[in-house]
């Protein structure tokens, strides 16, 4: 498949802003009340993630051919992965939203914890079912045999929530609130996450199609080789479903990706865990970073080396 | 609504004659020229003079090489055994016109956010409403068969409309309410029909010709169907490559004998 630069940047900012909701909501909404709770922090915890969910979805209009109808697109939900995803992004949008104008000063309500509390209890659902929602587009389409891969949803849940928790290294660790959780969750994360990738890429590594051309046009007991195409130039289908380059460097790619993704963060959790103050604040920053390049790289081997049935005929 | 409709008794689609097809383009030509005026024009071509010329086509027809069967070799499949006589077969060139198959359930319809992608309840043929699609491209993407051609100049998804505009179009003489490519194929290799009712004459020919579905085991029912070439005789085998040839010269009439008996000298 065609690795879409637009849908690389969505599936990876706006699943990592998830994975910060993620994390933020869920502390918020079952956690001790933080020394800054009412202040700017965990507001600018809620604006970051928004930051990076929009980046997100600003990207994915990009690759749309009219974006001034994606408004049309939440209308679907009972059949159509990417309809449900819209929703629930929709839906986090709006009570991220509601629970950063509930923690700034604007509106004093008398009872906010609680209200930032319910709203989070709402807001760490929702974020959950976005990131899922994106990763059932792609793991509902039978004809890309290597995306119905089993561990194609939990590898993208996986990876909004590692990115989201690097992220939510820093909020936690300057409320005081378990720097050594945070390094133990990363640690663990980044194992998890790359023995995962590990079974993926080992599962489609031979990049054989489950079908034959024979299967294709109708004849299941022949051997069929192409002799002409239909036309001189290529098409749509060529460029969109045939894309070959990955084939080439998979392996190479696959490195630079477990290094930047997995063993940089595992690296950098390591003094979270062990050092009484939880390193130094650039740790998490730079994990983060080597994350999200990491998962960029994976995102693109993602699309890159998956193979479209289509491909069948050409 | 991209939620399915109920199946419909009403399943119009093609049966293509693989046998027959000769691989002329003319129902691919034909397609683009009605379709570039239709109701899913245009099907715009970009550079069509230039260096790469790329263009949206709803069908598009592939050659292929099938290569020799022996006469022992076993597929292993009973189904298969059952279809394939287990005679050798020679190598054959293969013309294969590929276009929307209208599948019973198709997954470019439901994985649609917009509802742009429907199936018609009343005669299940598979449209895109061009004013309602964002060009997400996923239909394409959901579709094994290659049905579905997005244009860049457009922004939406295009697709072969089984020429609604064309076989209920009152406006056409009775003759002419028949998709366009079936109109223009020279040897009758398309046809056009109700594949819902099996009493139909498209229905008959599939029962006749032993009609397959492509890849089923994807599981979207398509409606179309397609009509494997006859069995062909394997030249060499059962034919004597080279014979000394006898002539038994008492059964000749007596005058070719008096001949044959002078040239033998």
């Amino acid at each position: 498949m065609n690795p879409a630069f637009s849908v690389i940047v969505f599936t990876t900012l706006s699943g990592t802003g998830f994975g910060l909701w993620f994390w933020l909501a869920l502390r918020i909404a079952l956690g001790d009340r933080a020394e800054w709770f009412d202040g700017i922090g965990w507001a600018l915890g809620l604006i970051v993630g928004g930051v990076l969910v929009a980046i997100g979805v600003i990207a994915s209009l990009w690759h749309l051919g009219k974006p001034m109808r994606v408004w049309r697109a939440f209308s679907q939900w009972r059949s159509s992965w990417m309809s449900r995803e819209g929703v629930f992004a929709i839906a986090s949008m709006g009570v991220a939203a509601a629970a950063v104008l509930v923690q700034s000063s604007f509106l004093e309500l008398p009872n906010e914890p609680i209200v930032m509390r319910a709203l989070s209890a709402l807001l760490a659902p929702l974020s959950l079912a976005a990131i899922a929602s994106t990763a059932m587009i792609y793991g509902s389409l039978k004809t890309i045999p290597a995306w119905r891969h089993r561990l194609v949803v939990p590898v993208y849940l996986l990876f909004a929530l590692l990115g989201g928790g690097l992220l939510f290294g820093p909020f936690a660790s300057t409320t005081l609130d378990l720097p050594r959780a945070v390094g133990a969750g990363v640690l663990a994360g980044a194992i998890a996450l790359a023995a995962m990738k590990w079974r993926y890429w080992r599962a489609i590594e031979d990049g054989a199609l489950p079908l034959s051309r024979g299967d294709a046009v109708g004849l299941p007991s022949r051997e069929v080789s192409v002799f002409e195409r239909p036309h001189t130039e290529a098409n749509y289908l060529n460029r969109e479903m045939g894309f070959v380059v990955a084939r080439k460097h998979a392996r190479k790619l696959r490195m630079i990706a477990l290094v930047l993704f997995a063993l940089v963060p595992a690296l950098c959790a390591l003094p979270m865990l062990l050092l009484p103050q939880g390193g130094p604040a650039a740790l998490y920053w730079g994990a983060a970073l080597s994350f999200q390049l990491g998962a960029l790289v994976e995102r693109w081997l993602f699309f890159a080396e998956a193979k479209h049935v289509v491909t069948l005929y050409y | 609504m991209t939620d399915l409709p109920p199946p419909s008794k009403k399943k119009l689609g093609l049966v293509i004659d693989l046998d027959t097809c000769v691989g002329c383009h003319a129902c691919a030509v034909s397609c683009k020229q009605w379709n570039a005026g239709g109701i899913a024009g245009p099907l715009t071509d970009e550079q069509p003079y230039g260096k790469d010329p790329s263009g949206v086509w709803f069908n598009r027809v592939h050659s292929y090489e099938v290569a020799a069967t022996s006469a022992c070799a076993s597929t292993g499949s009973i189904a298969a055994e059952a279809a394939q006589p287990a005679m050798a077969l020679p190598a054959l060139t293969l013309y294969f016109p590929r276009s929307c198959l209208h599948c019973e359930t198709p997954a470019c319809v439901t994985v649609c956010p917009t509802g742009a992608s429907y199936k018609r309840a009343e005669d299940g043929i598979v449209l895109v409403d061009e004013d309602k699609c964002i060009g997400c491209k996923l239909c394409s993407w959901a579709c094994p068969y290659g049905a579905r051609e997005y244009s860049a100049v457009e922004g939406v998804m295009k697709k072969c409309t089984l020429c609604v505009d064309r076989i209920y179009n009152e406006q056409l003489p009775e003759a002419d309410r028949q998709p366009a490519c079936v109109q223009a194929c020279p040897t009758r290799a398309r046809h056009f029909g109700d594949l819902g009712d099996p009493e139909s004459e498209v229905s008959k020919l599939v029962a006749e010709r032993n009609g397959v579905a492509l890849m089923p085991e994807l599981g979207y029912n398509p409606v179309n169907r397609y009509l494997p070439p006859r069995p062909r005789r394997a030249g060499g085998d059962d034919v004597p490559a080279s014979q000394e040839e006898t002539l038994d010269a008492a059964k000749l009439p007596p005058l070719l004998r008096w001949l044959d008996k002078v040239l033998s000298r």
